[in-house]
């Protein structure tokens, strides 16, 4: 998103779990089905030809139940689990071909995960499983304990240095967890469904903290979850999987405004629509008055065709104020033609990346919203009835 | 009729007709062996014999007042207070009883069979573990030398390797080594996959990822395994004595077969005292608070903190 330049690309992967993988791969492109491949050889289809980019910096959320293959996904990227066939790019170098040797420097360096069940260390103090990383690579002790000392200050759990994670609450672990990968510097961090063990109050707060720390970090995140909750509120894109199947890749709202299919809409119904959706998206392009250019009466006019009951008032792009059509309709017989004596200054204004639920309160005045762009360029209105229209899931 | 009954007989019962030869299978395999292979039999001892050799020594060397306090700081370190205190009390009354110079013979010949078990038990009891061709190797043969009756595999030994106290650790081996390796494997093949997995994740190599987690992980149970191997290799003493190993074993033999019960007796107390000894020591350890380091618990912690609190006194007055 803020530099779209692709840090891992996934190319046609493939992973059949089974003794001898090259039939069912056989079968698989002749494009028999998951249960047919494993009627007729035994073996499991985890994930059926699945590519995707994923841009540095972003959260890019695969979604999907147990068993659609995305715990299996997240692993062939830094090859806990070998793909069957494909390819996995990480900075244009392939996994599935590199070998042993500079697999382990990549994990070493550029690649870190966190899991669900924590994966902590039990018999290593709190510090020790931090510094885990860079102690593999070699680092030296003094050093190794130095980092990891900062970086649990980042997660604000230096106090807990000293101790064995078996006293350490749930959210707590999952944060040295989280340490733990931040430790080693990695560029890409695999998260493997890793708040989902989390009391739900732990976890609002644990995601909160990762959207914290990656707008500080911007690391390219790998993020799996199986609550489309999350998955919205984490993801700057989302892949939906299923059976194996990437079944739609969108950014939350296109997945929440545009469902590929039944299966994801089934999915979305949960979501708070006020949430997701950005104004931006419902904002409609609308008349406006634009200063030295128009005319109060074609302007009148037009409000009277279209049935306006306000208009947006517009210099150089920029909303300056709103008029009604009643003040309109008064002042021209009486020649005050001037519009910026006769509008509104006072009107509620957005950007378009605001979501809905945070715009609630400003339709107190009962004007529809501007919205603007990042550069605060008129964009168009969002009306109450907009609102009510986009947030109820009958759409 | 007499002799259709006698048709009918072998008909019925065909064994009569014809037993496969294994016995003489078995004699000829073990005659050729040593025949021709008693060189490479007589090189395997020299490990044995050279630890061995060098364990009693070192415990009949030194007098039973230096030992004894050497033995006391050990176990305390290893197990605690309450255990050496036991340890000592035991040697004691066995070293009165008269036993001491046979107690240390056993506890040297247990020390070399339970080194080797060691030593040969958890490699193959992790290869186990990470490689399921050779477990399903291993453990068929650790169920036979479970189930097979001592006595059917002393004979070869004595054959091959003649008598003495290398066959009876040999002896030994088999019959305490199976717990070890199967409780290694079992230890390390209980570790958290996802914990083994993070280990991977983070760039370990697999000797890595053996040492630093999953034999860490393991410990408790190898070490309950270890507590069984102690057991089964004491309960060997009076076998092993059979073919000449000398010790507290030997004095139940031979009060047993002289009917000198009061002999037997004294030799069967000595080895239950080691058995109770060797064990409380092993499950001390295996089930060890884990949240004090060693270097805070036992004689050293004793010594360190004394040191410690010299220094923050020292550094207080001089201040």
């Amino acid at each position: 998103m803020v530099n779209a330049k692709p840090k891992v690309r996934i190319e046609h992967l493939i992973k059949i779990y089974g003794e001898k993988p090259r039939a069912a791969l056989q079968l698989f492109r002749e494009g028999k089905s998951r249960d047919a491949i494993l009627q007729v050889t035994g073996h499991v289809l985890g994930i059926a030809d699945v590519s995707f980019t994923v841009n540095q910096g972003e959260v890019f959320v695969v979604m999907g139940l147990s068993g659609s293959g995305k715990s299996t996904l997240i692993r062939c990227i830094n090859r806990l689990i070998k793909p069957t066939s494909g390819h996995i790019y990480i900075d244009d170098e392939d996994i599935a071909l590199i070998n042993e040797e500079r697999m382990r420097e990549i994990r070493l360096t550029k690649v870190s995960m966190v899991f669900q069940h924590f994966g902590l260390f039990p018999h290593k103090t709190v510090v020790e499983n931090v510094a885990y990383g860079l102690k593999i690579r070699g680092v030296e002790k003094k050093q190794r304990s130095q980092k990891a000392l900062e970086t649990l200050e980042v997660v604000g759990l230096t106090q807990w240095a000293g101790y064995l994670p078996a006293s350490l609450s749930g959210g707590m672990q999952q944060r040295v967890g989280l340490a733990r990968a931040l430790a080693t510097d990695a560029e890409i961090l695999l998260m493997d469904e890793p708040f989902s063990a989390l009391d739900p109050l732990i976890r609002r707060e644990m995601q909160e903290e990762l959207l914290r720390l990656q707008k500080k970090l911007h690391k390219t995140i790998i993020f799996i979850s199986h609550d489309i909750q999350e998955s919205v509120k984490l993801g700057s894109r989302i892949a939906v999987m299923k059976d194996g199947y990437i079944v739609q890749i969108a950014t939350p709202e296109e997945l929440i405004t545009n469902p590929a299919d039944n299966y994801i809409r089934a999915f979305i119904q949960d979501v708070n629509r006020a949430q997701v959706l950005k104004t931006g998206s419902i904002a409609r392009q609308i008349i406006t008055f634009t200063v030295e250019e128009d005319s109060p009466q074609t302007a009148l006019e037009k409000m009277l065709y279209q049935n306006l009951k306000q208009i947006y008032v517009v210099r150089q792009g920029f909303p300056v104020g709103v008029v009604s059509r009643e003040t309109l309709a008064a002042a021209i017989p009486e020649g005050r033609e001037d519009i910026t004596q006769l509008m509104q200054a006072d009107f509620p204004q957005v950007n378009a990346d605001t979501t809905l639920e945070n715009i609630f309160h400003l339709y107190q005045q009962e004007l529809p919203i501007a919205v603007v762009d990042e550069s605060g360029k008129f964009k168009g209105v969002v009306e109450q009835s907009d609102v009510f229209a986009s947030i109820s899931s009958l759409t | 009729m007499a002799s259709s009954l006698g048709g009918a007989d072998k008909l019925l019962n065909p064994f009569k007709i014809y037993s496969l030869p294994v016995e003489s299978w078995i004699n000829h395999t073990i005659f050729f062996l040593v025949d021709r292979l008693r060189p490479f039999f007589q090189a395997i001892r020299f490990p044995f014999s050279l630890v061995l050799d060098g364990i009693e020594w070192v415990f009949l060397a030194i007098p039973p007042l230096i030992l004894l306090p050497i033995i006391g700081l050990v176990v305390w370190q290893l197990a605690g207070r309450r255990i050496a205190i036991f340890s000592i009390v035991a040697l004691i009354v066995l070293g009165f009883l008269g036993v001491w110079q046979e107690t240390m013979m056993t506890l040297s010949f247990m020390g070399t069979a339970v080194l080797f078990c060691i030593l040969i038990g958890i490699p193959i009891g992790i290869a186990c573990a990470s490689n399921y061709r050779i477990d399903r190797v291993v453990q068929p043969i650790l169920d036979f030398m479970q189930t097979l009756p001592l006595f059917i595999y002393l004979v070869p030994i004595v054959m091959l390797f003649g008598i003495g106290k290398v066959p009876g650790v040999i002896a030994t081996l088999i019959v305490a080594i199976p717990p070890l390796i199967r409780l290694t494997t079992l230890g390390i093949r209980q570790v958290s996959k996802e914990v083994v997995e993070a280990a991977i994740a983070f760039g370990s190599t697999k000797r890595q990822v053996l040492w630093e987690v999953q034999i860490p992980l393991a410990m408790r149970t190898i070490l309950a395994g270890l507590n069984q191997t102690i057991m089964a290799a004491l309960s060997m003493t009076v076998i092993a004595s059979m073919i000449a190993v000398e010790g507290l074993g030997m004095m139940v033999l031979r009060g047993t077969a002289s009917l000198n019960i009061g002999q037997a007796s004294i030799g069967g107390l000595g080895i239950a005292l080691l058995a109770i000894m060797l064990d409380r020591i092993t499950q001390a350890i295996g089930q060890g608070n884990h949240q004090v380091s060693w270097q805070e618990r036992g004689p050293i912690g004793f010594i360190l903190s004394k040191v410690k609190n010299k220094k923050a006194a020292s550094t207080y007055s001089g201040s």
